[in-house]
């Protein structure tokens, strides 16, 4: 049943995330990447890490996913024509690309995949477990990234108020 | 210029203080006001079973009046078409044959009668330009239809039965003050 | 037991469209009643047969798909919007457990440790819906409303997690049925009547119910994300609004107002399982007021303009909702001090 669940989740996953780059309008990537997410929760969940799945859906197909949407629907890309595909962009993404792949691979084949230290129990997953792990063993990491993202949210904020000017953002005339 | 009611209020932009501009106050008085009229009787008046009564000059749909034998009154001499602001009515006048002196009163009848519902107006200039109380203006309805055609009353639908008598007399107290 | 939680969940979901059905009619009686009007009372005595009448019409109605929409997406947003509004019950605890036939029976779909979570993903997904919907109309009105939507989520739904993790902090856990029971004593509103200010509002957003139902405004955008839509297709968008007031009533009832507790509960003295089925009583109770309360609300109070919308969502409510929380956590610290 598990075995099973996994490779159907997986299966989904996968074909959303070509569905993302292989769909003419953006608003069908978009919503395929939407699926795709809710595939990787579903991952979550047999890992029984509840809390991580639900805190993916949230974040990201529920918030993240409604702004990219959000600001697609008010761009109006409908009709755009597809955007730069001249053989010099192919050839350097086709370049780009194999590198990456040859970098992955090159690095995965010798690695051999360990076991995460406390999942034996499956209980690593869950809110308190993960709370104690966040707060104790991994406070540093974690304090870092806050700090990182309140660099970032005050980056926004000064981009935001620059042209404050002209005092119009489009946000206020829908 | 004076104010016919103190309920008037002066408009003033002033500053509003922390507690208007929280706004919950307001919201709550007004959600107090609601609640007040939950509580109220309704005023709707469920139409077709009950009905309000109509004021006893009210104008609605024509009759064609009879006399007391059963004669109709109107003589077409066709005042109520040119009394008639929204040119509604029509006729074509015929003169009365020796044997049919039970069914119209004078020697001149209306051989065809026809007000356009669409076009009338309801305002009674018909009834105050008959000289023969022929026309009345009563508390029926005209009824709603789908066709235009139907809006055409002829004399079927305006001259009253003679066995159902349309009651018309409060319409004819005129007592007007001087 | 699976058999068991299956026809459990078939009753639940069975309470729950019964009840976003006759809420139509209990919505349009109130905003008579409001307005010193009788509200329908053709249909049946009372007018009770109303919604069927409703359902009948709106089934009956042409399914009609506008030749420029996206045919695929058109249809799948309303089934996104029904579907995500039915799966918000599942977490929810309808009341304390019954003994029956020799053995406890759990009032609740789900009893997940991450429940609150889960409704709050389930509400934000709820959007989808919507935008889905309004996108693939192929209509200015319709675009704008999904537009509308999809900001007014992100707004609110910021405020109304904080509001709620003021509580988690207090009751330290996610589970809904955890909170319900550490509210015996005395319930949360009494110690965060801020957090629950913030929610309602927050939840009175989410529903997109007036004043906040920008989304959808009659008088600018004709039926906003809805304009297009017709039939059971309309039908399913105005059954997943109504479903997701219940919803968000019971959320209200439960994480804030003891849930299935009443007052002396235990001092009546009474057999568990009546105490049980008076507990869901009780709830559906609390959960009636409150949508007595959102339907009050809408016929009381004018539209947000779009501006006043996010002026109050980040202006307002979620520095409110930080301070609430900071606040929250500093009292706990010092409870912990002094005592």
């Amino acid at each position: 049943m598990v075995a099973f669940l996994f490779y159907l989740l997986s299966a989904v996953s996968v074909l959303c995330a070509l569905l993302v780059l292989l769909m003419r309008n953006p608003v069908h990537s978009v919503l395929s990447l939407i699926i795709a997410f809710f595939a990787i929760a579903g991952h979550y969940v047999l890992l029984n890490a509840q809390f991580l799945a639900i805190v993916h859906v949230i974040v990201y197909a529920g918030a993240i996913m409604v702004l990219f949407l959000f600001v697609l629907m008010i761009l109006n890309l409908n009709k755009a024509a597809p955007p730069y595909q001249t053989t010099l962009v192919k050839v350097m993404g086709a370049i780009a690309g194999g590198l990456l792949l040859v970098t992955m691979v090159a690095s995965l084949k010798h690695s051999a995949i360990q076991p995460v230290a406390g999942a034996e129990d499956g209980q690593i997953g869950l809110v308190k477990n993960l709370g104690k792990a966040l707060f104790t063993e991994y406070v540093v990491p974690f304090e870092i990234s806050s700090i990182l993202f309140l660099a970032a949210m005050v980056g926004a904020v000064t981009l935001g108020m620059r042209n404050k000017k002209d005092n119009s953002s489009a946000i206020t005339h829908l | 210029m004076q104010s016919l009611t103190n309920r008037s209020k002066l408009v003033v932009n002033k500053k509003m203080t922390f507690w208007e501009r929280i706004y919950l106050p307001a919201i709550f008085g007004g959600m107090r006001i609601t609640l007040r009229h939950f509580f109220k009787k309704n005023k709707t008046v469920n139409y077709p079973e009950v009905k309000r009564p109509f004021s006893p000059v009210y104008r609605g749909m024509h009759v064609l009046k009879r006399d007391e034998n059963g004669a109709e009154r109107c003589t077409a001499c066709g005042l109520c078409a040119v009394a008639c602001p929204a040119e509604a009515i029509s006729m074509v006048a015929a003169e009365r044959k020796p044997d049919q002196a039970h069914l119209y009163r004078e020697e001149k009848y209306a051989a065809t009668y026809e007000i356009n519902m669409l076009r009338c107006i309801f305002c009674g200039l018909c009834e105050e330009a008959c000289p023969k109380e022929a026309i009345f203006l009563t508390d029926r309805i005209v009824p709603a239809s789908l066709e235009r055609e139907e809006f055409i009353y002829g004399k079927e639908k305006l001259v009253e039965p003679v066995d159902q008598r349309i009651d018309i007399s409060l319409r004819q107290i005129k007592s007007y003050p001087q | 037991m699976i058999a068991e939680k299956m026809i459990f969940i078939l009753v639940i979901f069975g309470i729950t469209l019964l009840i976003a059905t006759y809420l139509t009619y209990f919505e349009r009686k109130v905003a008579a009643f409001l307005q010193d009007r009788v509200g329908p009372n053709r249909a049946g005595p009372f007018g009770l047969l109303q919604p069927l009448a409703d359902a009948g019409k709106m089934f009956f109605k042409e399914d009609f798909v506008p030749s420029a929409a996206e045919r695929a997406l058109f249809i799948l947003g309303p089934g996104i919007a029904m579907f995500t509004a039915c799966m918000t019950g599942a977490v929810i605890p309808w009341g304390n457990s019954l003994h029956l036939f020799g053995r406890d029976i759990s009032l609740q779909v789900a009893d997940v440790d991450i429940g609150l979570l889960y409704i709050v993903g389930f509400v934000s997904i709820g959007v989808y819906g919507i935008m889905v919907g309004g996108w693939a109309s192929n209509n200015k009105y319709s675009l704008f409303g999904a537009i509308r939507a999809s900001s007014q989520m992100i707004s609110y739904e910021l405020a109304m997690g904080i509001s709620l993790i003021a509580v988690i902090m207090m009751s330290g856990s996610l589970s809904i049925r955890e909170i319900v029971e550490q509210q015996f004593d005395g319930w949360n509103v009494i110690y965060q009547p801020v957090g629950f200010l913030i929610f309602f509002i927050c939840a009175l957003a989410e529903c997109n119910r007036a004043p906040f139902d920008l989304p959808e405004c009659e008088t600018e955008l004709i039926g906003g994300y809805h304009t297009e839509y017709s039939s059971m297709k309309l039908g399913f968008f105005l059954f997943a609004e109504y479903i997701n007031m219940f919803i968000s009533a019971a959320v209200i009832s439960t994480v804030f107002f003891g849930g299935y507790h009443f007052p002396f509960m235990q001092e009546l003295g009474l057999p568990a399982n009546v105490v049980s089925l008076l507990g869901v009583a009780a709830l559906f109770l609390k959960i009636f007021f409150f949508l007595f309360v959102f339907m009050w609300i809408r016929w009381t109070l004018p539209r947000f303009r779009y501006d006043q919308l996010m002026h109050l969502g980040w202006k307002v409510l979620i520095p409110l909702s930080i301070i609430n929380m900071v606040l929250t956590g500093g009292f706990m610290l010092l409870k912990d001090y002094l005592w």
